[in-house]
C-alpha cells in the first residue's frame, strides 16, 4: 500500500490540468490511468470525429495550440498527441495501465484500490469525465433480433454497419455527423429527433465558439443559471468540426436525403413510434438559436462594432415536412442497424461512496462532492462554468478545486 | 411593449410561487409525485354519455374535492344522434386548449409576461372512412391537428412564440396526443 496526498482517477484535459495546479501548490499525488493519457479520444469516439472547438480553444492556461491552422479542428488522434504533451509539459506523475478497482471511505481517508496496487490518500479527484458509457434507453432491448443495436461506443465508421437502412436515434452533434456520414456511405438513414440545440457553425464571419468565449457564455458560472440541473442535462451544440465548416442542422440533413422523423416513442412488433412533437421540438431549437444569435447582435451593437463584423442575418427556420410519419415499419423499411446516439454518461461501478442520487448523477456543488470531504468531480457539464466540460475549461475549474482543495488538507493538517 | 405596463405588478391568476413550491418538494419525494386521475361515466341513451369527475389520489393520498364534475358527450344530428353535447373528440381538443392555455398562463406569469387574453382556436382532421370501417388503411383517430393561438401581451413576438413553445414541451394533452399511450380495457 502506498500513501499520498492525492488521487487523482483519469489522465485525460480534467486530470492533466489539476496535476499541474496541484504540482504548482507543492502537493504530492498521483494520476492513474486505465490506459495511456487520453485514452477516450483516442479508442473511445468515432473515427472521422474533430473536436468540435476550434484549434486556438484547445488550450489550458500556460499551455494550448500553436500550430499553423488556428481555426481548424483537431482530429482525436491530434487531440490525444495535444494531451500526451501536455502530460509531459506538466511532468505530470502519470501510472498508464491501472485501472482503478474501488473507492472507498476509511477513517478521514480513501482507500483506491487498483489493478496495479492499492492506494491510500486524503482526497480523490474523479477526473474519469462525462463520457465513459453510452446512454441507451431500454427500449433498445424491444428491438428484433434482425436489427443490431450500436451505441457510440462501438461506432467506428460507416464500412463496420450492414448493408441496408439505418435508424439514427438523437440528434445533438454526434447522432447529425454519424447520420450525415451513414447516408453519404450510400445506407439510407432515417434520424429520430428529440429536443437539440441548433447553433450555426459560423456567424457574422466568426466560428460560433468565438462567439460564445467573446461574449463570456463559455464563462457563466453554474451558480448564475435559473435551473442548473437541466442546464447540466443539455445536449451538445449541434455541430461539427470540418474543413468547410459547414453548419450541420436539419434542413441541412434533410438536404443529404435523410428522413427525419420525431423523437422515438415506442415500438409495437416491427413498428417504431415517433412522437408528433418534432415540430414543437424543432421550433424550440430555431427560437433559442435566434436567441443565442440576439445577445451576439446586442453584444457587438453595446461594443459598437457593426463594422468589423459580416451583417447581422438570420437562419431559415427548420423545415419540417407535414406529412413526416409517426409509424415505421423496420422490416419493410430494410433497418439492419440502430445506432443510438443518445448521449453518454459516466461510469460510477467502482466509485463505492453515498454520492450518487436515485438516478445516479453525482452530487456536487461546483464540483465539491457534497457531505464528501476531499472528494472532487471534474470534467462535468456546466460543473462550475458552461465551459466546465471542454477542453477550455480545465485549466479554471482544476485551479479552483485545488485551491478548496489544499485549503482543507492544511485544516485537515491543523 | 407599453411603458406604463413595464413596471406594473404581473397577474395572471397563477401562483407561481406554490408552483416552484411543489416542484421542490416534488423532487425531494418523487412518490409523492404519482397521481392518478379518474372519471367515471354512465350511458344515458343512443350516443349520449355522462362521466362524473371528483377525487384523484396524489401527494401521497386520496384527494377529494368535496364537489363533483360532469362532462356530456354525445354526437351530432349529421350523425343521426341527438346532439345533447359535444362528441368525445371535440372534447379532446377542448382538453389540448385547456392545457396549453393553462400553459401558456403560467408561463407567462414566471417570465413576468402580462397576458390580456390567449385564444386558442384548434381543428383536428378527421376522415370518417377510419371509424365507419370502411378502408382499414385510414385510422380512426386525427390525422393532424393544428392549433392557432392569438395571444394578446406585453411581449415580442419572440416572447410570445417562444411562451407558446414553452407551453408544448410542459403539456400533458400535449404529450397524450402527439406520444403513444398503453391503454388496458376490462369487463368487471
Amino acid at each position: 500500500m502506498r500513501c499520498v496526498s492525492t488521487v487523482i482517477i483519469g489522465a485525460g484535459q480534467s486530470g492533466l490540468a489539476f496535476s499541474h495546479e496541484l504540482t504548482a501548490r507543492s502537493i504530492d499525488h498521483v494520476v492513474l490511468e486505465r490506459a495511456e493519457v487520453a485514452n477516450s479520444w483516442k479508442a473511445e469516439r468515432w473515427d472521422s470525429l474533430r473536436l468540435l472547438t476550434p484549434n486556438w480553444q484547445t488550450r489550458f492556461s500556460d499551455y494550448a495550440y500553436n500550430g499553423p491552422d488556428p481555426d481548424g479542428y483537431m482530429s482525436m488522434k491530434e487531440v490525444a498527441s495535444f494531451l500526451k504533451d501536455y502530460a509531459a509539459y506538466c511532468s505530470a506523475p502519470v501510472e498508464t495501465n491501472t485501472q482503478v478497482l474501488s473507492v472507498t471511505a476509511a477513517d478521514f481517508e480513501y482507500l483506491v484500490k487498483t489493478t496495479n496496487g492499492d492506494w491510500l490518500c486524503q482526497s480523490v479527484v474523479l477526473a474519469s469525465g462525462a463520457c465513459n458509457k453510452s446512454n441507451i434507453p431500454g427500449i433498445a432491448n424491444e428491438f428484433p433480433n434482425s436489427v443490431s443495436n450500436i451505441g457510440l461506443h462501438q461506432y467506428k465508421n460507416p464500412e463496420q454497419l450492414e448493408d441496408g437502412g439505418v435508424l439514427v436515434v438523437g440528434a445533438a452533434a454526434s447522432g447529425a455527423q454519424i447520420a450525415k456520414e451513414v447516408q453519404t456511405s450510400g445506407r439510407q438513414v432515417t434520424m429520430s429527433v428529440g429536443e437539440h440545440v441548433r447553433v450555426p457553425r459560423t456567424y457574422r464571419g466568426r466560428d460560433i465558439c468565438w462567439w460564445m468565449v467573446a461574449t463570456g457564455l463559455m464563462d457563466t458560472p453554474y451558480t448564475e443559471v435559473d435551473d442548473i440541473n437541466r442546464a447540466r442535462k443539455v445536449a451538445s451544440l449541434q455541430l461539427m468540426g470540418s474543413d468547410d465548416r459547414a453548419d450541420i442542422d436539419i434542413n441541412s440533413l434533410r438536404a443529404l436525403g435523410i428522413n427525419i422523423v420525431g423523437r422515438l416513442q415506442g415500438l409495437r412488433e416491427s413498428q417504431a413510434l415517433f412522437s408528433g412533437a418534432l415540430k414543437n421540438h424543432c421550433a424550440l431549437a430555431d427560437l433559442k438559436m435566434n436567441r443565442l444569435l440576439g445577445t451576439i447582435d446586442e453584444w457587438v451593437n453595446e461594443r459598437e462594432l457593426n463594422s468589423e463584423f459580416d451583417p447581422v442575418h438570420r437562419f431559415h427556420d427548420t423545415k419540417i415536412d407535414a406529412n413526416t410519419p409517426l409509424q415505421f415499419d423496420l422490416s419493410s423499411n430494410d433497418i439492419k442497424t440502430v445506432i443510438w446516439a443518445t448521449g453518454y454518461k459516466p461510469d460510477y461501478s467502482w466509485l463505492h461512496l453515498p454520492v450518487l442520487d436515485r438516478k445516479g448523477t453525482i452530487c456536487h456543488d461546483g464540483g465539491i462532492v457534497s457531505n464528501m470531504s476531499g472528494l472532487y468531480v471534474m470534467g462535468l457539464p456546466f460543473m462550475r462554468k458552461r465551459k466546465s466540460s471542454y477542453i477550455d475549461g480545465a485549466s479554471g475549474d482544476a485551479a479552483d478545486l485545488a485551491h478548496h482543495l489544499a485549503s482543507n488538507l492544511k485544516r485537515k493538517a491543523a | 411593449m407599453t411603458n406604463t405596463q413595464a413596471t406594473a405588478i404581473v397577474d395572471n391568476g397563477v401562483n407561481v410561487e406554490a408552483i416552484l413550491g411543489a416542484r421542490e418538494a416534488l423532487d425531494a419525494t418523487p412518490e409523492a409525485a404519482q397521481f392518478k386521475w379518474r372519471v367515471s361515466s354512465d350511458w344515458v341513451n343512443g350516443t349520449h354519455t355522462t362521466t362524473k369527475i371528483n377525487k384523484f389520489f396524489g401527494l401521497g393520498e386520496e384527494q377529494d374535492r368535496g364537489k363533483e364534475f360532469a362532462v356530456d358527450m354525445d354526437h351530432p344530428e349529421v350523425f343521426a344522434s341527438e346532439d345533447n353535447a359535444p362528441t368525445p373528440v371535440e372534447v379532446v381538443l377542448s382538453g389540448l386548449a385547456g392545457c396549453l392555455s393553462a400553459g401558456v398562463a403560467t408561463i407567462a406569469q414566471n417570465r413576468e409576461i402580462q397576458l390580456r387574453s390567449v385564444r386558442a382556436t384548434i381543428e383536428g382532421d378527421m376522415d370518417l372512412q377510419g371509424i365507419l370501417g370502411i378502408d382499414e388503411d385510414v385510422r380512426n383517430g386525427f390525422g393532424a391537428i393544428r392549433v392557432k393561438f392569438d395571444i394578446d401581451a406585453d411581449a415580442s413576438d419572440e416572447d410570445i412564440n417562444a411562451l407558446v413553445a414553452q407551453s408544448q414541451k410542459r403539456s400533458a394533452v400535449f404529450d397524450i396526443l402527439t406520444n403513444p399511450t398503453n391503454v388496458f380495457v376490462e369487463v368487471n
